[in-house]
């Protein structure tokens, strides 16, 4: 660890390449920290949307009229507006209505609060609420995709509505959609980014308070780029090898 | 070979004092164009109460113009402001565009050598908190705390190093103030002079700024750089020495509602000590 270390502090001294999260304590302190906080937002927020979406396809299709307005009113809300002001709309006017309406529970701490959803809760609702908007819109193409036979061959062999979904409607639209799904979430996992305007301490928080001490941008934004290019990376190989996994052979 | 030697040397040395005499000229024109012109032209601030705003009949007012004013008074001449942003106000002093700036400007070293910052410095300001009444005294109270700040500001990981803050930044001022009013953190950490500009404001009356200012930043008044060797940099440096001596700065500070400055008490006494008694 020290050689690493050692490497980067020589780097510095020699080039001016100032890597100061891999040889300062109390940066890569702060980096660890980022990192720690950006995948568990990442991973949380993406399988919040994927619950949502599936969710959210289901009751589209559902028999009251009330829930299928709802829906469409939640996928207009959050599809037509950009994800920076529902981030900053949950945090701000979402989260502070509530806790002033006494809605949201509060721990008084000493002249402040400790509420229920903080910063990071509120990344996590909004950010998921944002993907799965559109992840609804992705299964539902799925669904769609379903020939009616198929729909009307389960219904035959005495399937209920939910568990012709479940087990064979869902199954075959998944597949179908599996390509937009992935755009969808490579896409989600960019916008976590956006968690920094309300200050949760992820990687772009804590890379622009890391550069702004140490005057370090261009190193900082290589060490950015990297970081997501991997992340992002490492997400596709994963729905890849699932899609292949899922192949039905002579279906699609 | 050695009276031609000579010859070219002389022929240097004259030209190099034609050049000095020209460049002296240069350096005080200044002085003598506010004269004639009978207007003193100042670059203040309009955006930061209480040091340079605009009070509510459009004039702009505050610390900072009374100090133009005494300059204009000095000068027998009428004053002039022009309305300057921290982002352009260096480049007016460049261009001419004023004859003089004072603008709430931090005194740096890279600034010096654009603009003839003059000495000694007028004011000075530093790291500080806005906190609800009583909810903190000094900055030990914030170890574990959540204190809001801006993204980018170079006091965040003082403030959480020094004393374990946790810092919440966010991307601008109105963002970081909303979430201390919200009750989201305890504190807001920021410059102290813009603190008490919102203290000013009357927007934040259960508020105050309990800690002693740490880290302060002097600030500096500028003529045009070449003028500041000049009679118009010489006369500017009297007024800020006469400022301090007198008195006159403490005086404008409480006429402005500004908490008292330990910079400004400290200069008042050491230059009152130089009279005799």
């Amino acid at each position: 660890m020290e050689v690493f270390a050692d490497f980067f502090r020589d780097l510095y001294d020699t080039t001016g390449l100032n890597f100061v999260i891999f040889y300062e304590e109390y940066e890569s302190e702060r980096f660890i920290a980022a990192v720690w906080t950006s995948l568990k937002l990442i991973v949380i927020c993406l399988i919040l949307s994927l619950v949502v979406g599936i969710v959210g396809a289901w009751a589209q299709g559902a028999k009251s009229r009330i829930v299928r307005l709802v829906m469409a009113g939640y996928i207009q809300f959050f599809r037509n507006t950009p994800p920076f002001v529902q981030i900053l709309f949950f945090y701000f006017v979402v989260g502070t209505t509530l806790e002033r309406a006494g809605l949201m529970p509060l721990v008084d701490m000493g002249g402040w609060n400790e509420p229920l959803i903080g910063n990071f809760g509120w990344a996590v609702v909004s950010l998921s609420f944002f993907a799965g908007a559109f992840n609804v819109e992705i299964f539902r193409s799925g669904i769609e995709a379903v020939p009616t036979a198929t729909r009307e061959a389960a219904e035959a062999l005495g399937y209920t509505r939910l568990k012709s979904f479940i087990y064979v409607i869902f199954p075959l639209a998944f597949r179908v959609c599996l390509p937009a799904l992935n755009n969808n979430l490579v896409n989600l996992l960019k916008t976590t980014t956006l968690a920094y305007a309300i200050a949760v301490p992820e990687m772009m928080y804590t890379a622009n308070q890391i550069w702004s001490d140490n005057v370090n941008v261009t190193e900082m934004m290589f060490v950015l780029f990297i970081y997501y290019i991997v992340l992002v990376g490492i997400l596709v190989w994963l729905m890849h090898k699932w899609e292949r996994k899922m192949i039905i052979l002579g279906y699609n | 070979m050695k009276r031609t030697v000579l010859g070219a040397l002389a022929v240097t040395v004259g030209l190099a004092l034609a050049l000095s005499a020209s460049q002296a000229q240069a350096q005080n024109d200044r002085f003598k164009k506010v004269l004639d012109r009978g207007t003193l032209v100042v670059g203040v601030k309009a955006d930061y109460k209480p040091w340079g705003f605009r009070n509510s009949d459009g004039k702009i007012v505050g610390m900072e113009i009374d100090m133009a004013q005494d300059v204009a008074d000095a000068l027998g001449v009428k004053l002039e402001l022009i309305p300057v942003q921290s982002s352009n106000r260096m480049q007016f002093l460049q261009q001419g565009k004023i004859d003089l700036m004072i603008a709430t400007m931090s005194d740096k070293a890279n600034r010096r050598k654009v603009v003839g910052i003059t000495d000694p410095n007028y004011y000075t300001s530093g790291t500080n908190v806005l906190a609800k009444k009583g909810a903190v005294s000094k900055w030990e109270d914030l170890r574990g705390k959540p204190v809001c700040g801006k993204q980018g500001a170079f006091y965040n990981k003082q403030v959480s190093q020094r004393y374990g803050a946790k810092i919440v930044a966010f991307v601008g001022n109105a963002e970081a103030k909303q979430a201390l009013r919200d009750g989201k953190c305890i504190a807001w950490v920021y410059d102290d002079s813009s603190i008490m500009a919102d203290l000013a404001s009357g927007q934040y009356d259960d508020y105050e700024m309990p800690m002693a200012t740490e880290d302060d930043t002097p600030w500096g008044l500028a003529v045009p750089l070449d003028e500041k060797d000049g009679i118009w940099g010489n006369f500017m440096s009297g007024m800020i020495y006469n400022w301090h001596r007198t008195g006159r700065l403490i005086e404008l500070e409480k006429k402005w509602g500004i908490q008292s400055t330990a910079y400004l008490g400290a200069m008042n006494k050491k230059f009152e000590a130089y009279q005799p008694k």
